[in-house]
């Protein structure tokens, strides 16, 4: 095991050095400017993550006008929110009801949709659940300890173009008279991606 | 020689379960985070496309063994050397050996917000009428291309029913070989479980697609 370990952190130590080689022939050329790296990594690290997400779930679970645009055109009404642009150009929301549950993957890479939820899990990317999504959803929701009812039917949409795909979750009963910031504080990520669900409003600490 | 891609992976066995992960957990290493931010910077120059990069990415030998930014910087260093636009001997040194080459862009830090905010629209204006409407019934190709295409392999020689219209979209298959964007009308095409995995599938399972006109014909 010990050296499991220390082979796994040369290998580690291998790739930070090749990466860092490799930026610096690319700044060196006047490729890439390097400020502009910090910034592309602290974005998605500070702007860009599944809370906008959860903002835009909310405010259609609050805002039946809204919710109505949300369903009919996705990308227009994120935008009102000031979410657009990046992987994120072309959007379809997808509400889950009683009778039917939507699940999202991209099998053949790691499409997702950026502006709203960030960068992808590691998970999203792996091998599994790319494999298992489209053929198992039901064993994929297993992991994630979710069991839905058997008459529930399942809908799983495989991203293969650029259209992007934000499941808008089913509001957690119990959830009446609490604010919009509160409701978007039970919309979890993966509730959005179709491998969880919203968290109920006592276990939301 | 024969075009493979080891990305398609859908409904293929053996991969085990699903490992969840916490909502902040974005990298595992500093590098991993590099390695985005560079691909990026490089694709804003221009130098190729998405669909350039995706095939680079699905084509590496070493794709199942590599861990997902190990796939992004394996594919990076290729398309850079493919171009000329890196020296395999500047990638070895780690620092220039020889003159740049001219990029069409620089992403400055200053752009980036807006680079990112405005993003990459695929839509284009449609030159033909779309061939399919909502409820039709379609049969999607039956051979594997021998390009890079975004007709996943479990979804080949099926039938479904066209669901959405998305527009016309740059094509994938001619935009990665460096044929032109070739618009295509895109379609949501739905399945049910049963005909993509046949009987033994858990009832109630539908999957759809996104296909480009040219990956379908009419069931008749």
């Amino acid at each position: 095991m010990a050296h499991d370990h220390e082979h796994e952190h040369s290998e580690l130590g291998e790739q930070e050095l090749r990466v860092r080689a490799l930026q610096s022939v690319l700044s060196q050329k006047g490729y890439i400017d390097p400020a502009a790296l910090d910034v592309l990594i602290d974005t998605y690290q500070t702007k860009i993550g599944p809370r906008n997400g959860a903002r835009v779930v909310a405010r259609a679970w609050i805002d039946p006008t809204f919710r109505k645009w949300l369903l009919e055109d996705a990308t227009a009404a994120i935008a009102s929110l000031g979410y657009t642009g990046r992987q994120g150009e072309h959007m379809v929301a997808l509400e889950n009801t009683e009778s039917r549950h939507n699940m999202v993957v991209c099998t053949l890479c790691s499409c997702y949709p950026w502006p709203v939820l960030g960068l992808p899990p590691t998970w999203y990317k792996s091998a599994p659940y790319r494999a298992r999504a489209v053929r198992d959803p039901r064993g994929v929701l297993a992991d994630f300890g979710i069991r839905l009812p058997e008459s529930t039917e399942i809908r799983v949409w495989d991203s293969t173009a650029e259209v992007r795909y934000l499941v808008v979750p089913r509001r957690p009963a119990g959830a009446e008279g609490l604010s919009e910031e509160e409701l978007a504080a039970l919309v979890t990520r993966d509730s959005m991606i179709g491998t969880g669900l919203p968290k109920t409003p006592e276990r939301r600490a | 020689m024969t075009y493979r891609s080891h990305a398609d992976l859908g409904g293929k066995s053996g991969y085990g379960r699903v490992v969840p992960e916490p909502e902040g957990e974005l990298f595992h290493a500093a590098w991993e985070a590099q390695a985005l931010a560079l691909t990026l910077a490089m694709g804003a120059t221009g130098a190729w496309n998405l669909d350039m990069g995706r095939s680079a990415r699905e084509t590496l030998p070493d794709y199942a063994r590599l861990s997902y930014y190990a796939i992004w910087i394996e594919a990076l260093e290729k398309m850079l050397i493919d171009r000329d636009l890196v020296g395999k001997d500047e990638v070895t040194a780690g620092r220039m050996l020889h003159p740049p080459r001219t990029v069409a862009r620089v992403l400055r830090a200053a752009d980036v917000p807006a680079a990112l905010a405005k993003g990459a629209p695929t839509q284009r204006v449609a030159a033909t009428p779309a061939r399919f409407a909502v409820g039709d019934e379609v049969r999607t190709l039956r051979t594997a291309a021998p390009h890079h295409t975004r007709l996943p392999g479990y979804a080949r020689g099926k039938i479904g029913r066209i669901e959405r219209v998305h527009g016309a979209h740059v094509f994938p298959d001619t935009h990665a070989q460096g044929l032109g964007e070739q618009p295509q009308w895109l379609y949501t095409v739905v399945f049910d479980g049963r005909e993509l995995w046949g009987d033994d599938v858990a009832r109630g399972l539908s999957v759809s697609i996104d296909a480009w006109e040219p990956y379908l014909e009419s069931r008749a």
